[in-house]
C-alpha cells in the first residue's frame, strides 16, 4: 500500500488541459519531486492533492483511502501537511503562537473560549521549533523574521499536525542560496526519521537533484519521465523538453 | 391578472432596470478601475437629480421644447461628472492603496458632506422637476395607459450600455481602461498616465451617476434621503452582476427590476426582500456574481489586532477605571449620566463589531443591523407581550444573535469589499422592513413607551446596570479575542490558505463570530432602547453602522481599548459641534475624510506607536 | 560615450529585509547586457527599482542623462524604457491589437521603427492571431506579445526579465532572434537571466548578480572564461 496513489487526474480549464491522466504514488519516508516547465500543470496538481482544485476525473487516495473530494481541511485531518509557495504564516502571532495554533487545530481546540490560547500546548511548540531551528525566537512576532526564517515556522506548522504526508510548493523560492540547502538538509532528515512522504514542486534544479530521492517530469499537463535522479538526467526526452535547453540552444561551453 | 396588467407590470420593471442600471454601471466601471467603491456614488445621484431638478426648469423657461429639457439634463449630469473629478484629485488618489475598510469610510465621508452642501445649495425641500416636452400624453399598451416617458426611460438603458460598450471597446481610453482593471502597474509601465485614467474614469462615473439621477426628475422628487436608499440597490446590482462588470451590471439590473415589479405583488411592503432572496440564490452559487472574477477585490485587509505581552498593570488600571466610572453617579449631573450611559453603549457596540474587524479582519458595514434588532427585539417584547425588561433583554439578545445566525449563514462564503457591501445591504433590508411593516414596527415613529424596570428606573441605576452590562460583555469578548476560538479567528484572517491547511473550519469559524459579535451589539441595543423609551428605523440604518466603525477607526482597530476611547470622542465632537452649527454632518465628513488621512491607526493606535518608536 | 541608463549606488529593501546593496552598472545605445543571477538574486527587484515600481535609494539613477529618481512610471516609460515584466503580464481580456494599443504612445510615435504591420513581421505568429485574446495564447506567444506591447512604444531602452523563462526551447531560440533584431534597430537591452548560456548568446556585457550585490561587470567573454566565478554564483 503505497501512502499517497494518484490514479489518472484529469484537469481542464476552458479548453486547455492542464492535466492529463496524471498518476503517480509517494511511498513514507520518500522525497518526491515534481518538476515541469512554467505552465505545465505543477501547480495543478498540487492543488488537486492539497484540496484547493477539485479534479475533472480521476482519484486522489491516502492509504487507500479516497479524499478526491475531501476539504483541505479534512486532508489535514486525514495526515496531510502543507507548505506553501509564498510562504504563508499567521504574520499577526508569535512565532511560538503560530505553531500553537496548529497544535491547538490538531487537537480540535479551535472552538475552546474559556481557556487562554496562548496557554495550549507550548511545551510541544517549542520541541517543534526546536527541530526547525527556530526555538529562539519563539516570542518574536512573526512579521519581523526573515523570509528563510518563515519558511521554517511554515515547516513546524506543518509539522504539528503530525502529517503523513507533506506537500511542499516550491520550499525554497525566494531563499537565498545557502538557506536552500539547510531547509531542504532539514527536511530530508525529518522526512527520513518520521516516514513522511514528502512530495514537492522546486524550480532549482540543484535542490531537486541534491535532494529528490524520485523525480517526476510534467509536460503539458502529462508526465513524461518519472525515475531517480540519476534516470532522470539521462532521459534524453526530459533533455530535449525541459532541462537541456540551454546548451542546445547555442553551443556555448 | 390579466395581459395587459402583466405587460405593463413588466414595462415598469423594465424603466426602474434602465434607471438602476445607468446608474450602477458608473459604480460598477469605477470599481474596476480603482478597485474603491465608492459610497458616495449614490450621492452623485441625488446632486444629479437637485441639479437637474432646478436647471431643466429653468432653461425650460429660457425657451421651452425637447431639446432644453435633455440639454439640461445632460448639463446636469456634466456637472455631476466635474464633481468626480474633483473627489478624485482630491481624496480618492490618496487612499488607492489604503485599506478597503478606510476607503469605504473616506467615501462615506464625502456622502456626509454632500448631504450638507446639497440642503445649503437647493434647500432642505423635495424638487419635483417639469415633465418632458412632448412626452407628457400617456400611451395607450393593449387598453391600458402608459406614460411616454417611461418608454423613453426603457430605451435609454440599452442605449447607455452600447455607448459604455463602444466607448470601452473602440476607443482607446476604453482599451486602456479594461487594461488598468487587469494590471495598473504594467499599464504604467507601458507609459500611461495612470492619474489622467482615474481621473477620466471617476469623470464617467460620476456621470452616469448624475445622469441616472437627472432623468429620475419627472417621475420622483429630488430629495435628500435618496443618496442611501439607491446606493443600497446600486450595490446589489453590482454584486449580483460581478464587481467591475458593465454586461453583469446591466443583466443583474434587469432581473431586478422584474423582481421589483412582480415581487410586490407578493410582498406589497418591502419588495427589497425578494431582492434579498434572489441576491442569496445568486452569490450562494456563484461568490462572485454573474460575471464577477475572484482577483478583483477591494484594497488590502486593514490590519487588526496582533499578539503583544500583557500591559504591566493593565488588570490593576482596568479595575480603577471601572470604579472611577461607577463612581460617575455621586457627581449626580442627570445629563453627564445620560451622556454617559450613550457612550457606554456605543462603545459596547463599537466593541462587538471589533470581534468581527479586528480580530476576524471580517469588514461588516452594516452592523446596525444586530444592534437594531436587539432594540427591536426588546421593544416588540415590551409592546405585543407586554413582558418587562427582565425578559425583553434576553429577547433582544436573542433577536440579534438569530439575525447574526441568519446573515452570518451567507456573507461568510464572501470576502473583502463583497462582504462589506453584503452586510450593508442585509442591514438595509431590515431598515425597510422596520419601515414599512408598520402593524407591526409602528413605522417611521417607532415604537415608544420602552422603560426599564422600576428597581433601574433611576437615571444613576440605569447608568450602573449599563456600566455592569458593558463590563462583563467587554470582559467576555476579551476573554474570547484571547482564547483558542480568537486565535483561530485571527489565524483565518492573517492567511486563509494556511488556516484551512491547518484544519480550522473558516467558515463556521466566521459564522460563530458573527453570531457573538450580533448578540454583543444586541444587548447594546436593547440598553439603548431602555435608555431612550423607544425605538426606530434610524437605529438600523447605515449611519449607525457607520457611526460604529467611526468609533473603532478613532480609536484603532488594532487595540482592545479603541473603540471604548472612539466612542467617548466621537460622542464629546458630536455634543460640542451640533449645538454649534446645522453643518454637523459636513464636520462629521470632513473629520472621516481627515481621520482616514492622518490618522490611520486610530487614536489608540497612534499614541501606542509613539510609545514605541521611542522606546 | 556617455551611458543610455546609469545606475550607481542602488540599494532596496522590501520591509526589513534589504534585497539591493550598492548596485552599479551601465547601459550603453546598442548593447545588450545581462544580469545574470540566480532565483532570488536580486534581478527583478533591480529592473524594479530603475522603473520606480519599488521604492529604492540610489546615488544616481539617470537616463539619457536626465535623472529619473523619484519619477512616476509612466513618466520612465515616456522617456523611451520600455519593460517586459517576468511573468509577461499580457491583459488576458484584451486581444493582441489591444494589447498592443495599450504600448503604443503617441508622444513617441515615428521616433524609430517599429509600427504595428512592422512589429507583425518581427512577429509573424502575432499576425495571425491579432483578434485573440491574451488568455488564450500559450506561455511563448504570451511573451512575444509582451516584448511587441513594449516595442510599440519606440523605446530606447528596454528592461527584459527573464525572457527564457518557462518556455519551450524552440522559442527560447526565437526569442534570442529576436533580442538580436531589437540590437540591430538599435534598441539597448538590460536582459535579467538565469539561464547563462541564453545570457551568453546574446549580451555584449555580463553583470553578475548575487544576493543583491554585484559580484562581477564586464564582456561576456571574460565572464565565460571565469569557470570558478560561474560555479560559486550559478552554481555550474
Amino acid at each position: 500500500m503505497s501512502l499517497l496513489a494518484v490514479e489518472r487526474l484529469n484537469k481542464a480549464f476552458g479548453g486547455v488541459v492542464a492535466a492529463h491522466d496524471v498518476s503517480f504514488a509517494v511511498e513514507r519516508g520518500e522525497m518526491l519531486a515534481l518538476i515541469g516547465p512554467n505552465g505545465a500543470g505543477k501547480s495543478t496538481v498540487f492543488n488537486m492533492i492539497g484540496g484547493q482544485l477539485p479534479p475533472d476525473r480521476g482519484a486522489v487516495l491516502l492509504e487507500d483511502k479516497a479524499i478526491t473530494l475531501a476539504s483541505p481541511q479534512e486532508r489535514f485531518r486525514q495526515g496531510i501537511g502543507r507548505t506553501f509557495q509564498i510562504a504563508q504564516a499567521f504574520h499577526s502571532m508569535t512565532v511560538c503562537e503560530n505553531v500553537q495554533m496548529a497544535l491547538i487545530s490538531h487537537h480540535r481546540e479551535s472552538r475552546a473560549i474559556w481557556t487562554e490560547a496562548r496557554q495550549h500546548h507550548r511545551r510541544d511548540a517549542l520541541d517543534l521549533l526546536s527541530q526547525v531551528g527556530m526555538a529562539e525566537a519563539a516570542d518574536r512576532s512573526c512579521s519581523v523574521l526573515a523570509y528563510g526564517d518563515v519558511k521554517r515556522v511554515e515547516l513546524a506548522i506543518a509539522l504539528a499536525g503530525e502529517p503523513k504526508l507533506l506537500l511542499m510548493d516550491e520550499p525554497t523560492a525566494g531563499m537565498a542560496f545557502r538557506e536552500r540547502a539547510a531547509l531542504m538538509d532539514l527536511t530530508h532528515s525529518i522526512a527520513r526519521t518520521r516516514r513522511i512522504g514528502i512530495l514537492f514542486t522546486e524550480h532549482d534544479m540543484d535542490v531537486v537533484f541534491g535532494h529528490a530521492s524520485r523525480i517526476l517530469v510534467l509536460l503539458r499537463g502529462e508526465i513524461i519521465a518519472a525515475g531517480s535522479p540519476a534516470e532522470i538526467r539521462e532521459n534524453a526526452q526530459v533533455r530535449q523538453a525541459y532541462l537541456g535547453n540551454a546548451p542546445a540552444l547555442t553551443g556555448a561551453p | 391578472m390579466d395581459l395587459s396588467f402583466v405587460a405593463i407590470q413588466a414595462l415598469n420593471g423594465l424603466a426602474s432596470a434602465s434607471s438602476l442600471f445607468i446608474t450602477a454601471c458608473g459604480l460598477t466601471l469605477v470599481f474596476g478601475v480603482t478597485r474603491i467603491v465608492n459610497f458616495a456614488h449614490g450621492s452623485l445621484y441625488m446632486v444629479g437629480a437637485f441639479t437637474a431638478a432646478t436647471l431643466v426648469p429653468w432653461m425650460l423657461e429660457l425657451w421651452f421644447g425637447p431639446v432644453s429639457f435633455w440639454l439640461g439634463i445632460v448639463i446636469s449630469a456634466l456637472i455631476v461628472g466635474l464633481l468626480g473629478v474633483v473627489i478624485e484629485v482630491l481624496l480618492l488618489r490618496r487612499i488607492y492603496g489604503a485599506p478597503e475598510l478606510f476607503q469605504l469610510l473616506a467615501t462615506f465621508g464625502i456622502v456626509l458632506v454632500l448631504q450638507d452642501l446639497v440642503v445649503q445649495i437647493f434647500g432642505p425641500q423635495d424638487i419635483l422637476g417639469p415633465r418632458a416636452p412632448g412626452l407628457r400624453a400617456p400611451v395607450e399598451i393593449l387598453g391600458r395607459r402608459f406614460p411616454s416617458y417611461e418608454l423613453v426611460l426603457i430605451a435609454a438603458g440599452p442605449a447607455v450600455l452600447a455607448a459604455v460598450w463602444f466607448v470601452l471597446r473602440k476607443t482607446r481610453f476604453g482599451t486602456l481602461i479594461r487594461a488598468a482593471t487587469q494590471d495598473r502597474e504594467m499599464v504604467a509601465a507601458l507609459g500611461v498616465n495612470q492619474a489622467l485614467l482615474f481621473t477620466g474614469t471617476l469623470f464617467l462615473g460620476a456621470f452616469l451617476a448624475g445622469l441616472g439621477g437627472a432623468l429620475q426628475i419627472p417621475r420622483v422628487a429630488a430629495n435628500t434621503g435618496m443618496d442611501l436608499s439607491i446606493i443600497a440597490e446600486c450595490f446589489v446590482v453590482t454584486v449580483v452582476g460581478g464587481m467591475g462588470s458593465v454586461p453583469g451590471a446591466f443583466l443583474a439590473a434587469l432581473i431586478i427590476g422584474q423582481l421589483q415589479a412582480f415581487g410586490i405583488l407578493i410582498f406589497p411592503k418591502s419588495t427589497l426582500v425578494v431582492v434579498f432572496l434572489l441576491m442569496a440564490v445568486v452569490l450562494a452559487i456563484r461568490p462572485y456574481g454573474f460575471f464577477g472574477r475572484p482577483e478583483i477585490l477591494g484594497g488590502t485587509h486593514a490590519v487588526g489586532i496582533a499578539s503583544r505581552k500583557p500591559m504591566a498593570r493593565g488588570t490593576l488600571l482596568a479595575t480603577i477605571g471601572i470604579v472611577l466610572l461607577a463612581c460617575l453617579p455621586l457627581i449626580g449631573d442627570p445629563y453627564l449620566l445620560k451622556v454617559a450611559t450613550e457612550i457606554l453603549v456605543f462603545a459596547l457596540f463599537a466593541f462587538s463589531l471589533q470581534l468581527l474587524i479586528g480580530v476576524g479582519g471580517l469588514v461588516s458595514f452594516g452592523h446596525a443591523a444586530f444592534f437594531g434588532l436587539g432594540a427591536y427585539g426588546s421593544a416588540l417584547t415590551v409592546k405585543w407581550l407586554g413582558a418587562p425588561m427582565e425578559a425583553a433583554f434576553p429577547a433582544g439578545l436573542l433577536l440579534a444573535a438569530l439575525g447574526a445566525a441568519l446573515i452570518g449563514a451567507f456573507v461568510v462564503r464572501l470576502s473583502g469589499i463583497y462582504l462589506a457591501m453584503m452586510t450593508l445591504a442585509a442591514a438595509q433590508i431590515l431598515y425597510a422592513i422596520a419601515f414599512q411593516w408598520v402593524e407591526v414596527t409602528g413605522g417611521d415613529n417607532g415604537i415608544v413607551g420602552v422603560w426599564p424596570s422600576n428597581w433601574v428606573a433611576g437615571r444613576s441605576a440605569y447608568y450602573l446596570l449599563t456600566l455592569a452590562l458593558t463590563v462583563i460583555t467587554v470582559l467576555f469578548l476579551k476573554k474570547i479575542i484571547e482564547s483558542p476560538f480568537g486565535y483561530a479567528l485571527r489565524a483565518a484572517r492573517d492567511s486563509e490558505p494556511r488556516a484551512e491547511a491547518i484544519g480550522i473550519a473558516v467558515r463556521q469559524q466566521r459564522w460563530l463570530a458573527f453570531i457573538l459579535a450580533g448578540a454583543g451589539a444586541g444587548i447594546a441595543g436593547s440598553l439603548y432602547a431602555f435608555s431612550r423609551g423607544s425605538v426606530d428605523p434610524s437605529l438600523l440604518g447605515i449611519p449607525t453602522s457607520v457611526d460604529a466603525l467611526t468609533m473603532l477607526l478613532l480609536g484603532g482597530i488594532q487595540t482592545i481599548a479603541g473603540p471604548l476611547a472612539g466612542s467617548a470622542v466621537l460622542h464629546i465632537l458630536r455634543d460640542q459641534i451640533m449645538p454649534l452649527t446645522s453643518l454637523w454632518r459636513l464636520f462629521l465628513g470632513l473629520s472621516i475624510i481627515g481621520m482616514v488621512l492622518v490618522f490611520p491607526r486610530g487614536l489608540v493606535g497612534t499614541i501606542r506607536q509613539w510609545g514605541e518608536d521611542r522606546a | 560615450m556617455t551611458p543610455l541608463l546609469d545606475i550607481q549606488g542602488l540599494s532596496a529593501s522590501y520591509g526589513r529585509a534589504q534585497v539591493l546593496f550598492d548596485i552599479s552598472l551601465q547601459l550603453h545605445p546598442g548593447e545588450v547586457v545581462a544580469l545574470i543571477g540566480r532565483n532570488g538574486a536580486g534581478k527583478t527587484t533591480t529592473l524594479k527599482a530603475i522603473l520606480g515600481l519599488v521604492i529604492a535609494r540610489a546615488e544616481r539613477l539617470a537616463f539619457k542623462g536626465q535623472s529619473i529618481a523619484g519619477l512616476p512610471t509612466y513618466r520612465i516609460a515616456r522617456l523611451g524604457l520600455g519593460y517586459v515584466a517576468e511573468d509577461r503580464r499580457i491583459f488576458t481580456d484584451l486581444t493582441v491589437e489591444e494589447n498592443l494599443e495599450v504600448g503604443r504612445q503617441a508622444q513617441r510615435a515615428g521616433r524609430s521603427p517599429w509600427s504595428r504591420e512592422r512589429l507583425f513581421g518581427l512577429f509573424p505568429n502575432l499576425a495571425e492571431m491579432r483578434g485573440r485574446r491574451g488568455s488564450q495564447m500559450s506561455g511563448g506567444e504570451q511573451q512575444m506579445l509582451a516584448i511587441a506591447r513594449t516595442l510599440m512604444g519606440n523605446p530606447d531602452a528596454i528592461l527584459l526579465d527573464e525572457p527564457s523563462e518557462g518556455i519551450a526551447p524552440v522559442i527560447v531560440q526565437a526569442m534570442a532572434e529576436v533580442i538580436r533584431a531589437m540590437k540591430a534597430e538599435g534598441v539597448a537591452v538590460l536582459l535579467s537571466e538565469q539561464n547563462w548560456a541564453f545570457a551568453a548568446a546574446i549580451g555584449d556585457r555580463a553583470c553578475v548578480i548575487e544576493r543583491g550585490t554585484i559580484r562581477f561587470a564586464g564582456p561576456m567573454a571574460d565572464f565565460l572564461a571565469d569557470e570558478a566565478l560561474r560555479a560559486e554564483t550559478l552554481g555550474v
